[in-house]
C-alpha cells in the first residue's frame, strides 16, 4: 500500500531552460494557471471543513475517480475532456453525496477522538477507493490522447499559455464566482451558511442538517469534479495520482485559512505561484519543498491560515 | 489500594505474562516467514507505542513520524558504512538526533493547533523525504546498502536465523511500553492527558503546556528512531521510498487508532491484529498487483473506526463503551 507522494507526472514541463526574463515570464504564467486550478481543486475541502469541521482526507482519491472518470467517458463514448467536464461534476456531486450518507453522517456520531475517527475514517476511504481503483481499472499510466484542448498553446504577448491549463483557470475563476453567488444569493447557499454557523439552530428552523451537509458533500465532490476533468487532460491518470495533489490541496486550504472559500482561492494561486518558483531554482524534483516550506512560514507567522477565522 | 493502583499492577503482571509467552513462540514457530511477520508486528507495536505518547497521550496528533523513522534508519546505515560505527551507537546517536529535531521542530510547530498542526507534520516529513531523496552522499534516491560482515551483534547483523530481530524486537516493545506504563502515572502522563482534553484549562492550572508537548515528542522521537534503526539492520538496505514516506507515518498512527488512542494497550493489540492482516492478505492477495489487499485493509480501517471510535480494546475493558448518539 504506497501512499508515497511523489510529484504528479506532468506531460508539459518546461523544465532545463535558461533563466531569463521571458522564461521568468513564461514560468510565473504557467504557475498563475496552475495556481487558479489548485485553487478549484482545494475549495471543495474548505467547504466541507468550513461547513462542519471535517477534513476528507480521500480528498485526492475523490480527483482521482473524477479523472478516470473523464477518461472513461473519452475511451468508451469518445466524449471530449471539455464537453464531459459538467457530466463529471454531476456524477462526482452525486458520489460526494453519497459518501456522506453512507460514511460520514456516522463518523460524526462517535463521541470519543472525533476528530481522529474523521482522519481515519476517511484515510481507510482513501486506501479502499485506491485498491478498488487498481482492482477494477489496473494500475496502468493512462493518458486521453487527443482532445480539442490537449497539447495546444496560444501567445499572448510572446508568452505562450498551455490551453488546457489557461481553460482550466478560466473555469476555476468562474467556478469561484458562481459559488460566490451562490453561497450569498440562493437558499441553499444560507442554509449552508446558516447550518455553518449553529447547526443546532437551523434544526429548529425546519432545516434538515443531514440534507444540507449531503448537499455540502456533492457540491465539494461537483467541484473537485470540475478540477479533475480539465487535469485529465495533461497528467497521467493512475489509481495513485491523487496523493501528490492532496498534499498540494491541503497546504492550499490551510495556507488561506481552513473553511475560507477566498482563501482556498488565494492560496492556489500562492501555491502555484510559489511552485513555479521554486522549479526555476532547485532541481525539479525538490519543487513541492518551496510549496511546503512556505505553508511552514505562513502558519508559523499567522496560525490560522492567511483569511482562517476558525 | 485503589483501583488505578490495582490495574496497573495487573498491566505489569499481564504485560510480563504475554512477554514471557513471546518470547516461547519461536520455540514452536520455525517458519521464517511467520517469525518475519511477528518480528514485524512486535517492531509496528512498539512504534505505535511511541507514536501513541505524543499523539494519543498529549493529544498531538502527528501523521510525519516517518521523518524520525527514517532519521533512526539513516543514521545508523551512514555511520556504520561511512565510519564503521558499530550500529548500536549507530542507534543512540539516531535517538538523539530525531530528539534534537523534534525539539527544534516543536518549538514553532506546538503553536499549531488541530488540521494546521498535522499538516506541518505532514509537510516536514515530506521535505525530509525529499532531501534525503536529492542528497547524493547519503545514496539519494538509491539508498544505502548495508555491507554485510557475518553474523554478529556487536554488528547487528543477522542473515541466517530472524531469531535475534525477533528476541531485539520483543525487547523493544517491552521498553516502550514499560516507559509508557511508567509515564502513565507520572507528572508527565497526568500533565499530558490535561492538556489533551483542554489546553487552556490546563494552562491556567499551572501545567506547561508547551513543555509538556516538548517532552511528549522527545521521548516519542526518540523511541521513532530506535525502530527505525533497528528497521535498516533487519533489512540491511534503505532508501527514501522505503523508511521515510508517509506510509509509515501512517502505518506507525494505525495501530494505535485501531487499538484505541491513548490507551496502554491499544498500540499492542493493534499492532497484533493489523500488521499480520497487512502482511498476509500483501502476500496472498496482493500479488496480483491488483489492490485487493487494499480494497480489504481500507474496509476494515474505515469499519473499525465508525463502528468502534475508542478503538478495540473498548471490547475488553469493563467499563461501557461510549455508544454514539443519533443525530
Amino acid at each position: 500500500m504506497m501512499v508515497a507522494m511523489d510529484p504528479g507526472f506532468r506531460r508539459d514541463d518546461m523544465r532545463g531552460k535558461p533563466l531569463t526574463a521571458a522564461t521568468i515570464i513564461q514560468s510565473l504564467a504557467s504557475g498563475l494557471l496552475m495556481g487558479l486550478l489548485y485553487g478549484l481543486l482545494a475549495v471543495g475541502l474548505a467547504l466541507i471543513f468550513g461547513l462542519m469541521d471535517v477534513t476528507n482526507f480521500a480528498h485526492g482519491e475523490f480527483l482521482m475517480l473524477a479523472m478516470y472518470l473523464t477518461f472513461f467517458l473519452f475511451m468508451f463514448w469518445a466524449v471530449d475532456p471539455l464537453l464531459s467536464i459538467p457530466i463529471v461534476a454531476a456524477g462526482m456531486f452525486v458520489f460526494g453525496a453519497v459518501i456522506y450518507l453512507i460514511i460520514i453522517r456516522f463518523a460524526m456520531r462517535a463521541k470519543a477522538n472525533i476528530g481522529m475517527v474523521q482522519i481515519f475514517a476517511t484515510f481507510g476511504l482513501a486506501i479502499l477507493m485506491r485498491g478498488l481503483a487498481q482492482y477494477f481499472f489496473t494500475p496502468d499510466y493512462r493518458s486521453i490522447p487527443a482532445s480539442m484542448l490537449g497539447g495546444k498553446t496560444i501567445s499572448f504577448f510572446g508568452v505562450f499559455l498551455p490551453v488546457p491549463q489557461l481553460v482550466g483557470a478560466l473555469i476555476s475563476i468562474a467556478a469561484f464566482g458562481a459559488l460566490y453567488f451562490f453561497m450569498k444569493k440562493t437558499d441553499f447557499g444560507r442554509a449552508l451558511e446558516a447550518t455553518r454557523e449553529d447547526a443546532g439552530a437551523v434544526a429548529l428552523v425546519g432545516i434538515d442538517k443531514n440534507k444540507v451537509f449531503a448537499l455540502g458533500w456533492g457540491l465539494g465532490s461537483a467541484l473537485i469534479g470540475l478540477a479533475g476533468g480539465v487535469m485529465a487532460i495533461f497528467f497521467y491518470i493512475y489509481p495513485d495520482v491523487g496523493a501528490s495533489f492532496a498534499l498540494i490541496a491541503y497546504v492550499t486550504v490551510a495556507l488561506g485559512g481552513f473553511g475560507s472559500v477566498f482563501g482556498a482561492f488565494a492560496g492556489g494561486i500562492i501555491v502555484g505561484l510559489v511552485e513555479a518558483t521554486t522549479a526555476m531554482i532547485l532541481p525539479p524534483s525538490l519543487k513541492s519543498v518551496g510549496i511546503y516550506a512556505v505553508y511552514l512560514l505562513v502558519v508559523f507567522i499567522r496560525p490560522r491560515g492567511l483569511f482562517g477565522s476558525i | 489500594m485503589d483501583s488505578f493502583t490495582q490495574r496497573r499492577r495487573r498491566d505489569l503482571i499481564l504485560a510480563a505474562f504475554l512477554a514471557a509467552i513471546a518470547a516461547c513462540v519461536p520455540f514452536f514457530v520455525k517458519d521464517v516467514y511467520v517469525q518475519n511477520i511477528m518480528v514485524l508486528t512486535l517492531m509496528y507495536a512498539a512504534l505505535s507505542q511511541a507514536w501513541n505518547i505524543l499523539s494519543g497521550y498529549c493529544g498531538q496528533i502527528s501523521l510525519g513520524h516517518a521523518l524520525y523513522f527514517g532519521l533512526g534508519a539513516y543514521t545508523t546505515a551512514l555511520l556504520f558504512t561511512k565510519f564503521g560505527v558499530l550500529p548500536w551507537f549507530g542507534m543512540l546517536a539516531g535517538g538523539a538526533i530525531s530528539s534534537v529535531i523534534a525539539l527544534a521542530l516543536g518549538y514553532p510547530t506546538f503553536r499549531l493547533r488541530g488540521h494546521y498542526f498535522v499538516i506541518a507534520t505532514i509537510v516536514i516529513a515530506e521535505i525530509g523525504f525529499l532531501l534525503f531523496h536529492n542528497w547524493e552522499w547519503a545514496g539519494a534516491a538509491l539508498g544505502i546498502d548495508i555491507p554485510v560482515r557475518g553474523d554478529s551483534w556487536a554488528k547487528f547483523q543477522f542473515t541466517r536465523s530472524k531469531l535475534p530481530f525477533y528476541y531485539f524486537a520483543l525487547v523493544f516493545c517491552c521498553v516502550a511500553w514499560l516507559i509508557t506504563w511508567w509515564l502513565e502515572d507520572s507528572k508527565w502522563g497526568f500533565w499530558w492527558r490535561a492538556v489533551k482534553d483542554n489546553p487552556d484549562a490546563a494552562e491556567s492550572l499551572g501545567v506547561v503546556v508547551f513543555n509538556s508537548k516538548m517532552g511528549a515528542a522527545a521521548v516519542s522521537a526518540f523511541l521513532t528512531a530506535i525502530g527505525g534503526a533497528f528497521y535498516a539492520q533487519f533489512v540491511s538496505y534503505i532508501d527514501p521510498e522505503s523508511v521515510m514516506t508517509f506510509q509509515f507515518s501512517l502505518l506507525m498512527a494505525l495501530p494505535a487508532v485501531l487499538g484505541g488512542i491513548g490507551t496502554l494497550w491499544g498500540p499492542v493489540l493493534g499492532a497484533v491484529i493489523l500488521i499480520p492482516m497487512t502482511e498476509l492478505t500483501r502476500s496472498f492477495i496482493g500479488g496480483s498487483g491488483r489492490g485487493v489487499d487494499l480494497i480489504l485493509y481500507g474496509a476494515v480501517i474505515v469499519l473499525i473506526s465508525l463502528a468502534r471510535p475508542d478503538g478495540l480494546i473498548g471490547l475488553f475493558s469493563r467499563r461501557p463503551a461510549s455508544k454514539g448518539v443519533p443525530q
